[in-house]
């Protein structure tokens, strides 16, 4: 309830601001709702108009030459309507090449330029707040903020404005206008038939939804594929981060273990694998496991350890996890040595007192300690396992491929996680950006609702000014 | 009677903790010794090698200086270097600016806004990957190494949590005596704040600096000049790209991995203290 409220007044408070503006402001106020920084300008904040107005003047120029068509078009229904090609032209006795529409581009620049006019909209009405600041700064006989107050007030009470512009600009380009743009796409038919320039694509609703979640047989329904792959993705998720964890876990006691000499010889023999990148070691590990790897050769068999499709390929998918268990329990470990140091000893004093056997120390001390310390890193790494896409992509590429258990025209595999699917539909021959883009959506949907419940646990446990 | 035993009993169960982390060991160090191995074997040449020691073993320098006078394989790094130190000190800065703003100052939309940034970071990056392609060339940006600049540091504030975290543990009292002194924001941020934050400094400019190492996804979209290829993509291309260009240039991709691999290393030994303080102060108590 209380967050539903602060929602609204999110979006009432600035309407009722601009009301009474309107209502209570000055003639300078008023007309600054029509040409903004009229009123700074007037009152002397010559500088701080002038932006307002070259902002103004700019964002005009760019919606009627460029952005307002592509918003016309976005809204219009339908992603363009003529198609580009050659047309035979009777007068000149010649074909003619028509510049048809791109849906690709209507939709690119529709979104860009729908954010620009947000964009644009917030700071008209900071252009009317200050003006409408200015006038009761005056009726109060104040004076208006000349440009070196502001630049003041930047450093000290909004300095905030400051540190987080960048940043937050560089998010709304590279992050938020590319999302909202892939969302739209999960509500297109753009897929391989649907190519712009070529050809165009169109809304079709919830349609590539319904494919997705439907039990239909035949190429429509993909119902069944996505629950085997949504199914493997959580087992290797859960696999994933669980060997680590423990196995990481297990190797740090041993090396901490008292008595155990060249603890750093020891520990660097493991963290070594992590100096290597990441995709290095793998493309490494996969040439190892070839048919004709080096490991093969030694053991003089002919095992195909990352493409035998047996048994729902459980070859392939048992080394995947110990592959990644070699790749994560260095991390687990130095994670471990860090967190041993910090629990207190006297909880194993007591216990050594009480006759305690190392097994149960571990038991009752170490690993709830642990649990209690590590529950959000366990989440993050979970979330980060569903989404691990370099292991698997260079491991085995998503395959070995075996239709026998998949809806045709699906192009899912059998070690595919949902990240995987979704980049094959992506870069394939034939793709599909449509049911990419649902696959998208439903991985944010789980990452978000695990996240959360992580966040939620970790900002209840402790409050953010606990230490200061 | 009771003493010799238990004490007996420590050193059976020494033996075995250590034959266990040897064991383990080695089976860690392994293909990092078989990637170095191929790094400096001559001959046989190419491919992988049917016997552990095959006959005719000869090891040298032979795979590096093919590596630097056949492949591009040091303008790849020089692009590489440039391109993750400027990601990198773009990164740290942004990631300082959000989380300072977030942790230390107070304003109304601070907590909807670092539940946005929390939501967003959720969405996994392959998906807007082919719209960032297109925003690109519609800049005119792409095959430029600056766009890879951009697209690595453009996220930066999604992951303020961690150096938040950190933050937040700074205590207030001495920011409040700053005030009375008349110390500006910009100054409390400069002079006492980042100084006390230098784990988590050096833990995200370690972080900053390597992803570029690691990542070819993206630089395989946007990049398509064989000499604007940053290492990774580089090597990823050397044994992928070609039917037969496994066999052909294993053993130099391995010796390119090597350089790779000498360089991040001596990155994190001159840096390690900070980093695991860094990992376990923000990331585990965070």
């Amino acid at each position: 309830m209380k967050k539903n409220s602060k929602v609204k007044s999110a979006v009432t408070n600035p309407i009722k601001a601009l009301l009474a503006a309107l209502r209570g402001g000055s003639v300078f106020t008023r007309l600054s709702f029509v040409i903004m920084g009229f009123g700074q300008i007037a009152r002397g904040q010559i500088c701080k108009g002038i932006a307002y107005m070259a902002t103004q003047a700019l964002f005009i120029l760019y919606m009627i030459f460029f952005g307002g068509g592509y918003i016309r078009q976005l809204f219009s229904g339908d992603l363009g309507t003529r198609l580009s090609g050659e047309k035979w032209n009777e007068a000149l006795q010649m074909f003619e090449k028509i510049k048809g529409d791109n849906s690709f581009l209507i939709l690119l620049y529709g979104v860009v330029s729908v954010v620009l006019f947000l964009l644009f909209t917030w700071i008209w009405i900071l252009n009317i707040k200050g003006n409408y600041d200015n006038d009761c700064k005056i009726a109060k006989g104040e004076k208006v903020f000349t440009l070196r107050q502001d630049l003041r007030a930047l450093i000290n009470e909004r300095f905030y404005v400051l540190l987080l512009a960048l940043p937050l600009l560089g998010l709304l380009i590279f992050t938020v206008m590319p999302l909202v743009f892939m969302v739209l796409i999960a509500f297109t038919n753009y897929d391989y038939a649907h190519m712009p320039p070529g050809k165009l694509f169109d809304w079709v609703g919830f349609r590539n939804f319904k494919t997705m979640f439907s039990l239909s047989q035949g190429s429509s329904g993909f119902a069944f594929v996505f629950l085997r792959v949504l199914l493997w993705t959580f087992i290797w998720a859960f696999f994933a981060t669980f060997t680590n964890y423990f196995l990481g876990i297990i190797i740090a006691l041993l090396i901490q273990k008292k008595g155990i000499k060249l603890k750093a010889l020891w520990r660097t023999l493991f963290v070594v694998a992590i100096a290597v990148p990441q995709f290095v070691t793998l493309l490494l590990m996969q040439k190892i496991l070839d048919s004709d790897g080096i490991l093969n050769k030694m053991l003089g068999t002919n095992i195909l350890w990352l493409t035998d499709q047996r048994y729902l390929s459980l070859l392939p998918r048992t080394m995947i996890i110990l592959v990644n268990i070699w790749l994560g329990v260095p991390y687990t470990l130095l994670m471990c040595s860090g967190i041993f140091m910090n629990i207190p000893t006297d909880y194993y004093e007591a216990a050594r007192i009480d006759g305690a056997n190392p097994v149960t120390i571990f038991f009752a001390i170490t690993l709830p300690y642990m649990l209690h310390v590590t529950a959000p890193y366990l989440i993050t790494q979970f979330v980060g396992n569903i989404n691990n896409f370099n292991v698997i992509w260079l491991l085995t590429g998503g395959g070995p491929v075996d239709n026998l258990h998949y809806g045709g025209g699906s192009q899912a595999q059998s070690t595919d996680l949902l990240v995987t699917w979704l980049y094959r539909l992506t870069t394939d021959q034939n793709p599909k950006y449509n049911v990419a883009s649902v696959i998208g959506i439903v991985i944010f949907v789980i990452s978000a609702v695990l996240s959360l419940i992580t966040y939620n646990r970790t900002s209840a446990a402790r409050s953010e000014e606990a230490f200061q | 009677m009771k003493r010799g035993m238990t004490r007996i009993w420590h050193k059976i169960s020494d033996v075995f903790v250590y034959l266990l982390l040897a064991t383990l060991g080695i089976l860690w160090v392994l293909p990092i010794f078989y990637l170095v191995y191929t790094a400096f074997r001559v001959t046989p040449s190419t491919g992988i090698i049917n016997t552990v020691f095959p006959s005719g073993l000869r090891l040298g320098f032979g795979n590096f200086t093919r590596l630097f006078r056949e492949t591009m394989f040091a303008r790849w790094l020089g692009n590489t270097l440039i391109v993750s130190a400027s990601s990198c000190a773009l990164t740290t800065l942004f990631i300082l600016m959000v989380s300072y703003a977030f942790s230390r100052l107070r304003f109304k939309l601070r907590k909807p806004l670092m539940n946005v940034l929390l939501v967003l970071g959720m969405f996994p990056g392959f998906m807007s990957m082919i719209a960032v392609y297109f925003i690109l060339k519609a800049m005119g940006l792409t095959n430029s190494l600056f766009a890879l600049v951009l697209v690595y540091s453009g996220g930066a504030a999604l992951s303020y949590y961690i150096c938040k975290g950190f933050f937040d543990t700074v205590p207030k009292a001495m920011e409040e005596a700053a005030v009375l002194d008349g110390a500006t924001q910009p100054m409390i941020f400069i002079n006492i704040i980042l100084p006390m934050a230098k784990p988590i400094i050096v833990y995200t400019v370690l972080t900053s600096f390597i992803s570029p190492w690691c990542d070819f996804i993206f630089v395989n979209t946007i990049i398509s000049e064989r000499d604007k290829y940053t290492v990774s993509l580089g090597l990823y291309k050397m044994i992928n790209a070609e039917k037969n260009s496994f066999n052909d240039n294993f053993t130099t991709f391995c010796a390119g991995a090597f350089v790779v691999g000498a360089i991040i290393v001596s990155l994190f030994m001159s840096m390690q203290k900070y980093y695991v303080e860094g990992v376990t102060s923000g990331a585990v108590k965070g």
